[in-house]
């Protein structure tokens, strides 16, 4: 057994972390239309053109989250991608053709995609009632339906939640470093507040939590790319572990920010909304732990 | 990335397991722990089999009786351990703290003393660090050793030792210049047990059981050949030991949940049936486990590469001592009026769990730890 990431995964993540962060540094303009970049993802391959393993996959999810990109690489590939034939798999790889996938009846980035794959595995063109969320770079979308084009592929449930908890990680690891650093340099009563263990202790929880959530999102991650038999139950305790993580993360971060944290200028509120979305979008975490209850104990009969 | 056993590991899984399943008769499985440990003389004996199948020492280098295995071997050892419900071997002082400690800084004669009777569990060991006034603060230890002659005079007492009631050897760190600064003034012996001025009392605890200790030094005299390190460099000599403490003891933590989490599930079923709120919990300390489970496998991955335990382990830890303390209340409330009964399994273990964020480093040290060594905040101190 080997847990680490090889060489030429941590050499994906530091070409990954460079890229996100030269183009969506922290200083960014947030309010302002962000730009997907679409096609250089397309040209570095992320879109299905490198044929990425899954754990590699789950690195750029990860650092997705890290850097809050903007665009709909999590549904595209997260989601996404399982459907589609050749053809299909082609475009979206080159940048062509945008996609998206209907969960639970809500549509991801339904304004900003060309097609989306239905609850039945249908395509469907992009049209429909667009609804705004708690991320606004993070619409979703009820899909007017048409008769759809069937699509040769399937769903896959695990895939999208590891995709998701993959995310949520990278959102918490920056989320701690944003209130490690803030600790490190802010000074109250002569000291850096960093020295007070009611500060230092929230941050050392967050540590373990976001530790903890890595875990589980790599072994969800392995275990999809793998087709492992536990993948179902691995990414349903990634999805669950891992969001929730993400949301405490945030909201240790913001109350060791003091005031700032909770200003709209500081960027961790955009932190924190994403983390409320990964955590609400598909099931929720009680909804997944009900899930694994049933795989554990067997399905809850009625009193 | 690769969770799979190699060929070799699944090879030893193999082995070690129907290895279990032969000498290991059903009556012995699932202790307790506490007293269980020390009392029933099954476990030198259960110790000495696992000594002489080799699986005593599995990471200690071979020249020093140990199997020279990689580390992945000894997380294999816990699991198959705890899914066997097996008892560990009674030297657990000894092999992972004592043992290592004298092959970093012991001579030849100590290393040839000492060693093999420690994987065989002839010679059981004690640690003598925490004091009344020195818990989380080892630095300041005040048991002094007062050197004269060729031995050193012990006068002191030492708290909170395991096995120091069965024990033949203790590690003790103790004061031997007290003008010296801090850190500077400590000197780590290798105390007989059995020598004279040497008393031990068991201290009762929440359980009712003693597995804990004091000991008094009362004139007791050291050879000065039973130094580790320098005299006033106890301190590194310490950390050592810490060290490695730390090693792979996130498995076998792990492994002790995975047994209460395995009994939580049977209670579970045999319980519950529609309580939605209740199996969610219950799916919860699963996860969790989960969640140590692979981040044990990750920091197995740093420490194969530089034999250093990572900063982690004081994450896992204290993750580990939260999650058993509830997952045990959980046990225990799923089994109703029952449970506040007198004489189960989760009675005795959840009171025992109170121990679990106490002992091996406090919630609040490790916290200390994180913040300041993984995180770099500033000091506390």
């Amino acid at each position: 057994m080997d847990f680490a990431l090889t060489d030429e995964q941590r050499q994906l993540q530091r070409e990954v972390r460079g890229f996100l962060a030269a183009n969506y540094p922290l200083d960014r303009d947030w309010d302002a239309p962000p730009d997907d970049r679409w096609q250089e993802l397309a040209e570095l391959g992320w879109l299905g053109g490198a044929e990425l393993s899954f754990v590699e996959e789950a690195i750029l999810f990860e650092e997705s989250g890290y850097a809050l990109y903007p665009g709909p690489f999590l549904v595209a590939v997260g989601f996404v991608l399982p459907f589609l034939g050749d053809a299909e798999r082609e475009a979206l790889a080159a940048g062509e053709v945008r996609w998206s996938a209907e969960d639970r009846g809500l549509v991801p980035w339904l304004d900003s995609v060309d097609m989306v794959v239905d609850m039945d595995g249908n395509a469907q063109p992009a049209r429909g009632e667009l609804l705004p969320t708690v991320d606004p770079t993070r619409p979703l979308g009820r899909l007017e339906r048409t008769n759809g084009i069937p699509l040769p592929g399937h769903r896959d449930v695990a895939r999208a939640r590891a995709a998701m908890a993959a995310e949520a990680v990278g959102v918490a690891q920056r989320a701690l470093e944003l209130g490690v650093e803030h600790a490190k340099t802010r000074e109250q009563f002569g000291k850096k507040i960093g020295v007070y263990q009611a500060v230092s202790h929230q941050l050392a929880d967050t540590y373990a939590d976001v530790e903890l959530a890595r875990s589980l999102a790599y072994w969800a991650a392995w275990c999809v790319a793998e087709e492992d038999e536990q993948a179902r139950l691995a990414a349903a305790a990634a999805k669950a572990f891992a969001t929730e993580a993400a949301v405490r993360a945030c909201e240790r971060s913001i109350q060791v920010h003091g005031g700032i944290g909770f200003t709209w200028e500081h960027p961790l509120h955009r932190y924190y909304k994403r983390a409320l979305w990964l955590e609400g979008f598909g099931k929720r975490p009680a909804e997944l732990r009900a899930e694994i209850a049933d795989a554990l104990l067997g399905v809850a009969v009625p009193a | 990335m690769n969770l799979r056993d190699t060929a070799e590991e699944a090879a030893f899984r193999a082995e070690l397991h129907a290895w279990l399943d032969s000498n290991l008769p059903d009556d012995r499985r699932g202790w307790r722990g506490g007293e269980q440990r020390f009392g029933d003389e099954f476990g030198r004996e259960w110790s000495r089999k696992l000594y002489e199948a080799g699986y005593a020492g599995l990471t200690w280098p071979k020249e020093y009786g140990g199997a020279g295995a990689p580390y992945s071997f000894q997380a294999i050892f816990y699991e198959e351990m705890a899914r066997a419900q097996a008892p560990a071997h009674v030297g657990v002082i000894g092999l992972g703290m004592a043992g290592p400690t004298i092959m970093a800084h012991g001579t030849d004669e100590l290393k040839q003393a000492h060693l093999a009777k420690i994987l065989s569990a002839e010679e059981i060991w004690c640690q003598g660090f925490s004091e009344p006034d020195a818990g989380s603060d080892l630095a300041a230890a005040r048991t002094r050793a007062e050197l004269r002659g060729d031995v050193y005079v012990v006068n002191g007492q030492k708290v909170w030792s395991s096995f120091a009631h069965i024990a033949d050897y203790c590690i003790l760190v103790t004061l031997s210049d007290p003008d010296a600064p801090r850190y500077h003034g400590l000197t780590y012996l290798i105390v007989d047990m059995h020598a004279p001025g040497v008393e031990v009392r068991p201290l009762r605890q929440i359980t009712g059981e003693a597995e804990f200790n004091e000991i008094f030094f009362t004139d007791v005299e050291v050879p000065v050949s039973n130094r580790l390190g320098d005299e006033g460099g106890g301190w590194q000599v310490a950390m050592t030991t810490l060290l490695h403490e730390r090693g792979t003891l996130g498995f076998a933590l792990t492994a002790a949940l995975d047994v209460g989490v395995g009994r939580l599930l049977e209670t579970a079923r045999d319980r519950v049936d529609g309580d939605g709120a209740v199996r969610e919990r219950v799916a919860a300390e699963w996860i969790e486990l989960q969640a140590l489970r692979y981040t044990n496998y990750r920091s197995l991955g740093t420490y194969q590469r530089t034999g250093i335990p990572g900063p982690e382990g004081s994450a896992i830890k204290l993750r580990w001592s939260e999650q058993n303390q509830r997952l045990t209340k959980l046990g225990r409330e799923l089994l109703g009026p029952e449970g506040i009964l007198d004489d189960g399994w989760w009675h005795y273990q959840q009171l025992r769990s109170r121990g679990n964020t106490i002992e091996a480093g406090t919630s609040e040290v490790l916290r200390n730890i994180v913040a300041e060594r993984v995180l770099g905040l500033p000091r506390s101190r």
